[in-house]
């Protein structure tokens, strides 16, 4: 059949399971969007290009899919690119496709030409230009097939004007042309046999768990490991949800801002049962004495994790899902001993706390609030900051995908684009955006989006007036010099309204729950404007390059 | 310790710009990287030189695995291997020196290319020792240009590194 590239590249999307878009127009792009006009694609206008790619985002995390975001070329793919950075660090499924200039103006410096394979080549985990309409349908599929299987990570296409626009006689084929790509799959037996003495002999051992428990759908396995050992599980942020909190062997987060219960096992350990996790400097603190009593088993579907930033004595390479199976198959449960109770002990000697009284509302409690309202059913997405590190601590995590957060860029502005993203793919679920003042000025204008689309989002944003952050590591590392971290709203109430969401401001206690009550309950966005101490930080805090027993709070 | 990789990758625009950045993004150092096609035309390989300890190289092979252009690698450093460097030499030669530098390139043998009446340029191949000895044996005379490609290396005797087999399987 006789197709234009922008009617291929639709028909591909659609081959691949695509049926919504995030993205926003421009001249090099029309001949797609001229196709999209016809095609029962599903597409979102954002504000603008970033939100549209952390929209993106946010619907693959929630939903397990592949997310498509699309640009034009040149500031339209520029746009683009802290969230494919995101994406990448992050490793969300995600395919990026960018209007280009046509082949023949290429390398000329032309109207909004810029060279977005060379930009996005160390952000991506492929990328392609199409300079040949037949190789589009391929270029699509592959792209998918990148994108989702292995580690996933963001892949962008870059099409050219004439290659859109072109046309040529187009038939369905799944070929693809991927040689030299070939994710591992099964742990090899010889290495899951060493795993084996390792967890006999074992005495302590505590499981690190973090993303990609979650990418892979192995929060089920892992449940299995962590009851058929008795042993405690830490989570990443990234893999908050993977484990559920309100498990008696859960320890919550670990790392800068973890748990105390949780720092003080992986210091004390005998065996550390990595997995879906790569060893970030948040998490380890000093590299040296992380976990230094422990043999580390690293499980994880990234060779390259193994050994890159921490000494791993079994490295096993594979699916999260078939190794942890491959395990419990010949695993046997055991009885509960000292360690337990002493993990259990530390639960009760060092939980997280943080000191009710104050002058102003604390975030802690609101955070406390949103579960208690929302039964801990909630999809929560944070920007970055103060606030994101509360809603890790705060929220009870006990289904995956349902803490979506910036972990690995740490990208201020995330937060909401991604919220819209997490309600298109989840339109029943209570969505709520935790924000700080500083990042939801970022991206403000997708309040336009959530808007335009009816999007009922929840937006609660911790204002304290103060990029929080910045200012705690002001307050602590250099002498309470606030340089620059101090920072005015707006009249949030008046945002809201003008761009026609629901607006409120909370000064006090006795509001909170009112408020949460009736933002839950609107069909509108909702932007609510918490008040809170100006000076409460994040603690426990292990400050960088610290070992994680060396922690302040 | 320098170590010689083989590797196998698709022959597609952009191949040398990924593989090239991620020595630079990772801080790798590349002492030498040869490439051409293959008998396959789709296909290219890269004699890469890598400095860096056992940890270092096995990061870099990894992340080189990465790459979907890449298709295999093979560390043929501590196998049986042959490894040659081609260099062209423009070197002054007057009617008194001329001689000597020619006598200089039988030794070596090395092919005259090109003759001027103030110059005389020359290939040579070889290993790196010998290509550095040549090099040593000319600067005398004056050296006006020169140019190395860079090692290429293969396997000795029935070993050798194709595509047939799948990186998951090295």
């Amino acid at each position: 059949m006789k197709m234009s590239g922008a009617e291929i590249l639709i028909d591909s999307l659609k081959e691949m399971g695509a049926d919504t878009i995030f993205g926003y127009p421009g001249g090099q792009a029309l001949p797609i969007y001229d196709a999209l006009y016809d095609s029962d694609i599903n597409h979102l206008l954002t504000r603008h290009e970033q939100g549209a790619v952390h929209a993106a985002d946010g619907y693959a995390r929630a939903s397990g899919k592949v997310g498509v975001c699309l640009a034009t070329s040149g500031p339209g793919a520029t746009n683009l690119v802290t969230g494919i950075a995101n994406a990448y660090m992050d490793s969300v499924p995600l395919v990026a496709i960018t209007g280009q200039v046509p082949t023949s103006l290429l390398g000329r410096d032309s109207f909004q030409e810029v060279d977005i394979t060379g930009i996005t080549l160390p952000i991506t985990k492929h990328n392609y230009i199409v300079k040949d309409i037949r190789d589009l349908g391929r270029i699509v599929k592959e792209a998918f097939y990148v994108a989702s299987t292995g580690r996933p990570g963001p892949v962008l296409i870059d099409i050219p004007k004439d290659i859109s626009a072109g046309e040529m006689d187009y038939h369905r084929n799944g070929f693809l042309d991927l040689p030299g790509y070939n994710p591992p799959r099964k742990g090899k037996e010889e290495l899951l046999n060493q795993a084996f003495k390792a967890i006999a002999i074992s005495q302590r051992p505590v499981i690190y768990a973090g993303g990609g428990v979650v990418s892979a759908a192995a929060h089920q396995e892992l449940k299995q490991l962590a009851e058929t050992l008795l042993a405690p599980v830490a989570t990443t942020l990234m893999g908050l949800g993977g484990f559920p909190e309100d498990h008696p062997l859960a320890l919550g987060m670990l790392g800068m801002h973890g748990t105390k219960y949780a720092n003080y096992a992986i210091c004390d350990c005998d065996l550390l049962i990595a997995v879906g996790v790569r060893f970030d400097d948040r998490v380890t603190g000093k590299v040296e004495s992380f976990a230094p009593h422990a043999k580390i088993i690293h499980i994880d579907i990234d060779p390259a994790e193994m050994g890159k930033n921490v000494r791993v004595d079994i490295p096993i390479a594979g699916d999260l899902k078939i190794v942890l199976n491959q395990l419990l198959e010949r695993l046997e449960a055991r009885l509960a001993g000292a360690w337990q109770d002493k993990v259990a002990t530390w639960k009760k000697e060092y939980p997280l706390e943080f000191n009710e009284k104050g002058s102003g509302l604390k975030p802690q409690q609101i955070i406390q609030e949103i579960y208690r309202l929302t039964e801990g059913q909630a999809r929560v997405t944070t920007e970055v900051g103060q606030h994101q590190m509360w809603a890790a601590q705060y929220y009870t995590y006990t289904k995956p995908r349902s803490f979506i957060s910036s972990g690995g860029l740490g990208t201020m502005g995330y937060g909401f684009p991604a919220a819209l993203g997490v309600q298109v793919a989840c339109p029943e679920e209570t969505v709520f955006d935790i924000a700080g003042d500083g990042s939801i000025q970022m991206n403000i204008q997708e309040l336009a989006t959530a808007v335009d689309y009816q999007l009922p989002v929840n937006v609660a944003i911790m204002n304290n007036g103060y990029l929080g952050m910045v200012r705690q590591w002001q307050e602590i590392l250099y002498n309470r010099r606030y340089s620059y971290s101090e920072m005015k709203s707006p009249d949030y109430v008046k945002l809201a309204e003008a761009y026609g969401a629901e607006g409120y401001q909370i000064t006090r206690q006795d509001e909170v729950a009112e408020v949460l009550q009736a933002a839950i309950q609107s069909q509108k966005p909702v932007l609510m404007d918490f008040v809170i101490e100006r000076e409460e930080n994040v603690l426990p805090f292990v400050p960088p390059g610290k070992a994680l027993n060396e922690m302040l709070g | 310790m320098y170590h010689t990789l083989a590797v196998l990758v698709e022959n597609s625009p952009g191949v040398l710009a990924r593989v090239a950045g991620l020595f630079s993004r990772r801080g790798y150092n590349i002492d030498s990287l040869a490439v051409g096609r293959t008998d396959n035309p789709t296909i290219s390989r890269m004699t890469i030189v890598v400095e860096g300890d056992e940890r270092v190289l096995e990061q870099v092979s990894k992340q080189l695995h990465k790459l979907v252009d890449v298709i295999k690698i093979g560390d043929i450093t501590a196998a049986p291997h042959v490894d040659r460097e081609l260099v062209l030499i423009k070197v002054n030669a007057n009617a008194n020196t001329r001689g000597e530098v020619m006598q200089i390139a039988q030794v070596f043998r090395a092919a005259i290319v090109d003759y001027g009446h103030k110059n005389l340029t020359l290939e040579c191949t070889g290993n790196q020792e010998k290509i550095s000895a040549f090099e040593e044996a000319l600067q005398p005379f004056g050296i006006k240009e020169l140019v190395r490609t860079g090692k290429v290396a293969m396997l000795r005797g029935a070993k050798y590194t194709n595509i047939t087999k799948t990186k998951e399987e090295d």
